[in-house]
């Protein structure tokens, strides 16, 4: 009788878990549960314990948590992402207050170092004795570190802890070059990570494929194009010999099998990982042949009062699993064995789906095709890096498959692996327009089907759900690798609301056909004839209002409205910004930007600049869009600047707006020898045609005048590329947060041509984006993408293009410069005063302290109680 | 429901606020635009800022954001949700209940509500 509390193999089951006691019992009387080790697979199983009520809160079980690492689990899955500004609290998997809360024992940085099994005690690094009734190994693995000489030497690392990565990127300032040895999943991920420490940077792998142990000859051969497209030099089929050090001990170099060497500063070894057995192995436990616990079904050792969980552990089927979803598995069939329940872990697929260096790789099931009589149908692409395979029995039943350069289906696919596809194979992994892939969505999907691997949900379990929240907190499906996401969003009801807001039911796109084709001018009428039963005669909310007072802005010339935007009713609806016309600052100032098209600009404007910026002690900068931008005016001022400025011919460079921000341009061939266009007129043509244009989001623009793109205008909205021909147009491109470039609408376009194409490209995207999308999201998430969106506005295939070249007619037609308008009219210019009952006084609060021969705001005189900022959506600078 | 803009251009009324033991008077009614703010300096130096909803009633609380420091909540956006008007501050979003001064997207925090009426 080993865990007479817990343990039901007597036959006798007596579940404590399913009968809490009322009154807490006595610590003594409840069993101690050690869990050595708290990593990914160990939070899981305290979570799964905790689903069952047995913890330290209800009095069911003592648990105490030996943690080697000096913080509590983490994401490692997503670890190179600290490379991209996720901090070590981001990839926390711990809730907090979690352990507080069912009354675990954490013990950071004290890792357990031995086990007496006879006395049923673990000691800890930090000296003390912890008795158990049931000890829990999830020890994890270890970076495996070949055994050549040098590996020891300064500057070798291993990639396996938020510590590893911080020791890499301290050592990283001091190197130019990096190798990695190793070209499989984690190694792919360690030479993106010294990719973007700015390291010339080298793969090393012994196989002569990369990530072999995934995918086959083909994909490897897909994945090697793309990745020494982006400046990784691999080296396949050869092995490490030795790392060469300096008289001080630091790395210069590898030798490598084939006789050659590698210069290198700084090594990073992800040849694999080995299971942390030596805890077990000191006190007798049995191991593997070549590592590894030995476990049963019910995740139990030798010992049956000692357990073992995850990369620690050799399963019943004979594999170490290095994966996270076979772990938890393994987690949530040990705590239902201790909680008495019957459970059995029998082995899991080796599925996966990853984004390495920004390309997707993904295989599931039997990806190497190793069934007697199975068949591959592949699709390989080497100009795009696109490689699929299916493997699909005779019958047509899919065994499994390798998707490289593009795993979107991998959602779809997996869970189809054992049926029959529905469709001939060929059709899935064939592009759009050459038969495929055809729209086999989530629905076409049986329940039973397993949507989260690593979390083991049915689409029926996900079905009985209607939101993303509430199907993580749930059934936890999509919070592990969180490639299963996107399918899940597919199999929620498509938001019964997906409604802009608490006032209106209809979407941004929605209103825009409402407004254009009922002729409604006023926010008002609109909320009283259209908005939600429950909003309707009410005051309306501030996601709306500057929503609906933006479509009435773009549709004004059309629908009757007055274009400028602070007149009437619409000027309640108005972001600060828009209201002031001017972008607020933190301190409460405003910063003012003039238009200055196409980056060009006289001495004579230039100086004006610089007067009235030195006049009013503004704080200069350049901005990224080749203008200048003027900080630190109080809301009295804007009116006296702008007077300035518009006497010496300058217009609002509408930088407060969901409107057309700037066109910047290279030189052009005006100028430059290698210029074909002259691009500098382009800009200034295009930014003056569309300048004040509302939009559900900002835009912005470049023309570069040759190849070279010194504009960078495929980051732009829509960007234009001179050609000999004439001009190639680029849509849907983004820098910021999600940089992506745009994507070519068409080429060698003549001036008119060009001009013709934006007007409709323009207008079709104000018309059916919704708010606050960006163009390149719009893209992306509009039905038949870029091809779409060539139909119509190409190819005219909705019949829209008149009408959206009369709207962007009539638009240019009706543009009138909102600083100009609003100086010249003292109705307008009452607003710009701080305070309605003193419109003299400036405001006391907006201060100023010098910095760099400028000043800064002076944040001294806003100090208060601090509070914690929440960011929010729409939050513009 | 568009002719607000009509009445409040013949509003002669006054918006006075409780300051120290008496009523300090602000400014014509007419000056305030329905769904938008304005703010107002007290004697003792605190900032006010006033708004008029749709309906034509109107609020006063305090013009420090406390999340920022900043002296803008006048110059946030209007609503209601299920009647309770709020204004939005301008800077991070957080929206404050203008009958009582609650933040509504966090419960420790509120701004200072100042009584105001218009005749």
């Amino acid at each position: 009788m080993a865990l007479p509390k817990l343990l039901t193999d007597d036959g006798g089951p007596e579940m404590p878990v399913s009968t809490p006691p009322t009154t807490p019992t006595s610590p003594a009387a409840a069993p101690t549960l050690v869990v050595v080790g708290h990593g990914m697979v160990g939070q899981r199983f305290l979570e799964a314990l905790a689903e069952r009520g047995l913890t330290g809160t209800a009095g069911t079980a003592r648990v105490v948590v030996l943690c080697e690492e000096p913080r509590a689990a983490y994401d490692r899955v997503q670890l190179t992402s600290y490379f991209a500004g996720t901090t070590p609290e981001d990839l926390s998997l711990v809730e907090h207050g979690f352990m507080e809360r069912h009354g675990f024992e954490l013990r950071l940085g004290d890792p357990a170092v031995s086990v007496d099994r006879t006395a049923r005690t673990v000691t800890a690094r930090s000296g003390e004795v912890f008795a158990y009734d049931t000890l829990v190994l999830a020890t994890g693995s270890y970076p495996f570190v070949p055994p050549v000489p040098g590996k020891d030497s300064t500057g070798c690392f291993v990639y396996r802890t938020i510590e590893d990565l911080l020791a890499i990127e301290e050592y990283a300032k001091n190197a130019t070059t990096g190798a990695v040895v190793g070209g499989g999943l984690l190694g792919l991920e360690a030479a993106g990570a010294l990719k973007g420490l700015g390291l010339e940077t080298h793969v090393v792998e012994f196989a002569p494929r990369l990530m072999p142990v995934q995918v086959d000859e083909g994909g490897g051969a897909a994945l090697l194009r793309t990745i020494e497209d982006m400046g990784l030099s691999v080296h396949t089929g050869v092995g490490t010999q030795e790392v060469t050090a300096g008289e001080n001990g630091a790395v210069t170099g590898m030798a490598l099998s084939d006789g050659s060497s590698l210069a290198t500063d700084l090594v990073v070894f992800s040849a694999g990982v080995r299971p942390r057995d030596q805890l077990a192995r000191d006190c007798g436990l049995a191991v593997g042949e070549r590592g590894g616990i030995v476990v049963d079904e019910e995740c139990r050792t030798s010992d049956p009062a000692v357990f073992a969980i995850g990369e620690c552990a050799l399963a019943s089927d004979g594999r170490v699993y290095g994966l996270v979803a076979p772990g938890y598995e393994m987690a949530l069939t040990a705590a239902e064995v201790i909680t008495g329940e019957k459970a059995a872990f029998t082995g899991a697929d080796l599925s996966t789906k990853l984004k390495l260096l920004g390309v997707d790789v993904a295989s599931f099931g039997d990806a190497h095709g190793t069934a007697d009589g199975c068949l591959d149908v592949v699709y390989s692409d080497a100009r795009s890096g696109v490689y699929k395979k299916l493997v699909v029995a005779a019958d047509g039943t899919l065994l499994g498959g390798v998707l490289v350069g593009d795993a979107d289906q991998y959602g779809t696919l997996r869970p189809m692996t054992g049926t029959v596809l529905p469709v001939a194979p060929e059709q899935l992994v064939l592009p759009a327009g050459a038969g495929g892939p055809v729209a086999l969505g989530p629905s076409s999907l049986p329940d039973e089907a397993v949507i989260c691997s690593c979390h083991n949900v049915t689409k029926g379990a996900i079905c009985e759900h209607t939101t993303l929240p509430e199907v993580k907190k749930c059934t936890k499906a999509g919070t592990g690798c969180g490639s299963c996401v996107k399918v899940i969003g597919q199999l929620l009801p498509q938001s019964q609301d997906a409604g802009l807001c608490g006032c209106f039911a209809y979407t941004r796109s929605e209103l825009y056909e409402i407004v254009r084709t009922l002729g409604i001018t006023s926010y008002a009428d609109l909320l009283d004839s259209h908005g939600r039963e429950e909003a309707r005669g009410g005051d309306g909310c501030e996601v709306c209002k500057p929503t609906v007072g933006s479509v009435i802005a773009s549709l004004a010339p059309t629908v009757g409205a007055s274009g400028y935007v602070l007149d009437g009713e619409q000027a309640a609806l108005q972001d600060t910004n828009d209201h002031f016309l001017a972008n607020l600052q933190r301190n409460g100032s405003y910063s003012i930007v003039p238009r200055i098209p196409g980056g060009e600009i006289t001495p004579d404007k230039l100086i004006v600049i610089g007067e009235v910026a030195r006049d009013f002690g503004l704080y200069t900068k350049i901005t990224g869009g080749q203008r200048i931008d003027l900080f630190g005016a109080r809301v009295d001022q804007l009116p006296l600047i702008w007077t300035r400025l518009v006497d010496a011919g300058f217009e609002s460079g509408h930088a407060y707006g969901k409107s057309l921000r700037t066109v910047k341009s290279c030189v052009g061939q005006t100028w430059c020898r290698y210029g074909v266009q002259d691009s500098v007129k382009m800009a200034i043509d295009l930014e003056l045609r569309y300048r004040g244009l509302r939009a559900p989001h900002k835009l912005k623009s470049a023309v570069s005048g040759c190849a070279r793109e010194c504009a960078e205008a495929r980051g732009k909205d829509f960007g234009i590329i001179a050609t000999a021909g004439g001009w190639n147009l680029y849509v849907g491109g983004n820098g910021g947060a999600t940089p992506r470039h745009a994507d070519l609408l068409a080429q060698d376009l003549s001036d008119a041509e060009l001009v013709r194409l934006i007007d409709r490209f323009l207008m079709f995207y104000i018309r059916t984006a919704d708010r606050l999308e960006r163009t390149s999201a719009w893209l992306e998430r509009i039905e038949g993408g870029l091809e779409h969106v060539r139909d119509v506005v190409v190819h005219d295939s909705l019949g829209l293009c008149d009408e959206l070249e009369r709207l962007m007619a009539d638009h240019v037609r009706g543009y009138r410069d909102e600083w100009a308008e609003t100086i010249n009219d003292p109705e307008r210019l009452r607003r710009f005063v701080t305070f309605v009952n003193a419109p003299d006084a400036p405001d006391p609060s907006v201060k100023f302290v010098p910095e760099r021969d400028q000043v800064k705001p002076d944040l001294d005189i806003l100090a208060g109680p601090v509070l914690a900022i929440r960011t929010l959506e729409g939050t513009a600078s | 429901m568009t002719t607000q803009t009509l009445e409040t251009a013949q509003d002669t009324r006054s918006i006075r606020l409780a300051a120290g033991d008496g009523w300090l008077t602000v400014c014509d009614r007419s000056l305030l635009t329905p769904g938008r703010g304005v703010a107002a300096l007290l004697p003792d130096g605190r900032q006010v800022a006033l708004f008029l909803d749709r309906a034509g009633r109107t609020y006063a609380i305090d013009n420090r954001d406390p999340f920022t420091g900043a002296y803008v909540l006048s110059r946030g956006l209007v609503g209601s949700d299920g009647g309770q008007p709020f204004v939005a501050s301008p800077l991070l979003k957080q929206r404050f209940d203008l009958a009582t001064g609650a933040c509504l997207d966090d419960d420790e925090v509120s701004v200072p509500v100042f009584e105001v009426r218009a005749d």
